[in-house]
């Protein structure tokens, strides 16, 4: 009978969507996982275990380790101030050039943080556009002190923090600023009492986002700021340098490293990895 | 320009914004302790209107006095003006004292007098505990209250109220409608609001206005607009059957829109283009051609049948439309359903009849 035949047919696709596995895509996949996975596993595995507590307290990595922290946390600072207002302006205002402004903040996203290292060199050196009036007049060159390693991480991450506020801010329901006008509020108040607490958990992400991308900066810094310990050297660079001196002290900051990612990550998890 | 003395009017204000596709232009005024409501479909331009009362939107052309004061080019902030938001828009990352305190910080009120403040409104509102509560742990009428009392907190001298039914569930509706009615006749200013429901304008208002196509096509108390309305589409918002023709003594003849050729008699003679109006439950339903009393008779065919209240509505078609309201009762005897063709009679003395 030709009617019998409708529902089986619906049961057959239903399988097919369902269970079969298209072997084509899981086993890319599959050494797509292994590929980013096993490397951190080799870390694990090699990582001086029993050696970790006094290798962390060298002089040497207890150095980098706190000059890394307090670098990054200065930079993430510096981009909050700078960075916040900036995404204001790209989400709140309709200046002409905007969309220019957006791409050239987005530019250090994808610079090679080596090239972005050149020309900081360029305009902040000694010998730079701007720096050599700043030398000139007050005798402070930038490149190769502890400043220059927050100018440098600020360049390469405080466009994360950019980017991820601009969202959150195009994200708020802008009756509620009105709302806030209606009450009496300024511009300023709007923005402090009302649109930042909105925002907070964009900007917060950002931060974090920020802070952990300042960490790991590498080609930037040695560039601009020079390989010195205690003064330059974040972890990122003696990471570099130990592994050609002494691998275990290598290993041991990447695991630091490694466990400084892992908590972000949970830090953002509602984030990035809350959707299923 | 109008003086501040009593009886003077608290709003006077003509609203031109022209948009592309869309032109705003009306004047209202209202009065000291007066409550008016912009009635109208979607897109007649009542939230634009309310939105350039408050300064969210710039007017094109005309003014905006409150008390006299020109506060046309005023921002929002600076304007003397509480509005209450559709979906009341109460911070969600405040509790409810601090949004309620939140417009006397904005105005230079000290945080602890702020306070005070906020709590006093808020127990006059009957939420006495839900201070520290944050806005979305309220109900969707405890969410109205707070809202009015933030607006209230302000001290302004013109209330704005956008659809400040359309967030609550049917049920709530009744008493938070009686609620606001109330606060609405202590508030010492004027208020304008908007909806579109025209049970919240009977209820609220002592005005309203009824915006079409972003101009005023009828004014009036609330019993006026309802009785005699002047569009079809106030007509079957009030529910009411409407027709236009010329009246000459007491028969109108019906205009092509409302029914060519049909004729009205109705009890009191009119010269004129006429509005003529009666009510579905006027309107009687026969199998058979009455002989006596109804003056207005015409054979029609039923087109739908719903049930409407502790009614039934048959809406009839033929030389003029008509809705008539009858018991279900009557509708078994008659055994009325689509396509049957039946008497209607309207007494003449049923039916209104005023100027166009």
């Amino acid at each position: 009978m030709p009617v019998s035949s409708f529902p089986e047919r619906g049961r057959r696709s239903g399988r097919l969507s369902a269970g079969r596995v298209p072997w084509l895509l899981v086993l890319p996949a599959l050494l797509g996982l292994g590929f980013l996975v096993l490397p951190l596993a080799g870390l694990l595995v090699r990582a001086p275990w029993s050696a970790l507590g006094a290798r962390l307290l060298s002089a040497g990595v207890r150095d980098a380790l706190l000059l890394s922290l307090g670098t990054a946390t200065a930079a993430t600072a510096v981009s909050l101030l700078l960075g916040v207002p900036l995404a204001w302006l790209l989400a709140r205002t309709g200046f002409p050039g905007r969309r220019v402004v957006r791409a050239l903040v987005t530019v250090p996203l994808v610079l090679p943080p080596v090239v972005g290292g050149v020309a900081l060199l360029l305009v902040l050196g000694r010998n730079g556009v701007l720096g050599r009036y700043l030398y000139e007049w007050t005798g402070y060159s930038l490149p190769f002190t502890t400043a220059a390693v927050v100018v440098a991480q600020v360049f390469v991450a405080m466009p994360f923090l950019v980017i991820s506020v601009e969202g959150a801010l195009r994200g708020v329901d802008r009756r509620y600023e009105e709302a806030a006008a209606t009450l009496g509020a300024t511009r300023w108040t709007v923005f402090r009492r009302v649109t930042l607490p909105m925002v907070a958990p964009g900007v917060l992400a950002g931060a974090v986002l920020c802070w952990s991308r300042a960490l790991g900066e590498f080609g930037a810094t040695i560039m601009f700021a020079g390989n010195f310990p205690g003064r330059t050297q974040t972890m990122p660079l003696a990471v570099y340098l130990e592994m050609q001196r002494s691998p275990e002290a290598a290993i041991v900051l990447s695991l630091v490293l490694l466990a400084v990612s892992v908590l972000v990550l949970v830090l953002l998890r509602d984030r990035w990895t809350g959707t299923p | 320009m109008s003086s501040g003395g009593p009886g003077a009017a608290v709003l006077d204000a003509h609203l031109v914004v022209r948009r592309p596709g869309f032109g705003l232009d009306v004047r209202l005024r209202v009065a000291l302790g007066q409550v008016l409501a912009l009635l109208g479909p979607n897109g007649a331009g009542k939230s634009t209107a309310l939105r350039a009362l408050a300064g969210l939107v710039p007017l094109s052309e005309g003014h905006v006095l409150v008390d006299g004061a020109d506060v046309t080019t005023a921002p929002a902030e600076r304007r003397p003006v509480g509005m209450v938001f559709q979906d009341y828009l109460l911070f969600p990352h405040l509790s409810v004292v601090e949004n309620v305190a939140f417009g006397p910080r904005c105005r230079g009120v000290p945080a602890r007098r702020a306070r005070r403040l906020a709590l006093d409104l808020l127990a006059e509102a009957g939420l006495d505990g839900y201070a520290a509560a944050r806005p979305g742990a309220l109900s969707g009428g405890q969410q109205q209250r707070v809202a009015l009392a933030r607006a209230l907190a302000v001290r302004p001298r013109l209330l704005l109220l956008d659809e400040p039914m359309a967030a609550l569930d049917a049920h709530t509706r009744v008493s938070v409608r009686t609620q606001l009615r109330r606060r609405l006749a202590a508030f010492a200013g004027a208020t304008v609001l908007v909806t579109h429901d025209p049970l919240d304008a009977m209820v609220l208002a002592d005005r309203v206005l009824v915006l079409e196509g972003g101009a005023a096509v009828q004014e009036g108390s609330p019993a006026e607009v309802a009785r005699r309305p002047r569009t079809g589409y106030v007509a079957r918002l009030v529910g009411v059957n409407l027709y236009r023709g010329r009246a000459s003594g007491t028969r109108v003849r019906l205009a092509a829109s409302s029914g060519e050729g049909a004729v009205l008699t109705v009890a009191e003679s009119v010269e004129g283009e006429v509005f003529a109006a009666f009510p579905p439950r006027a309107v009687a339903l026969y199998r058979e051609r009455p002989a006596g009393s109804p003056r207005n008779v015409w054979p029609l065919t039923v087109d739908g049948v719903e049930p409407f209240g502790d009614r039934v509505r048959v809406h009839l078609t033929g030389v003029l439309e008509v809705n008539a309201d009858i018991t279900a009762a009557a509708l078994a005897e008659l055994a009325l359903s689509p396509g049957v063709r039946v008497w209607a009679g309207v007494k003449a003395t049923e039916v209104e009849c005023y100027p166009a």
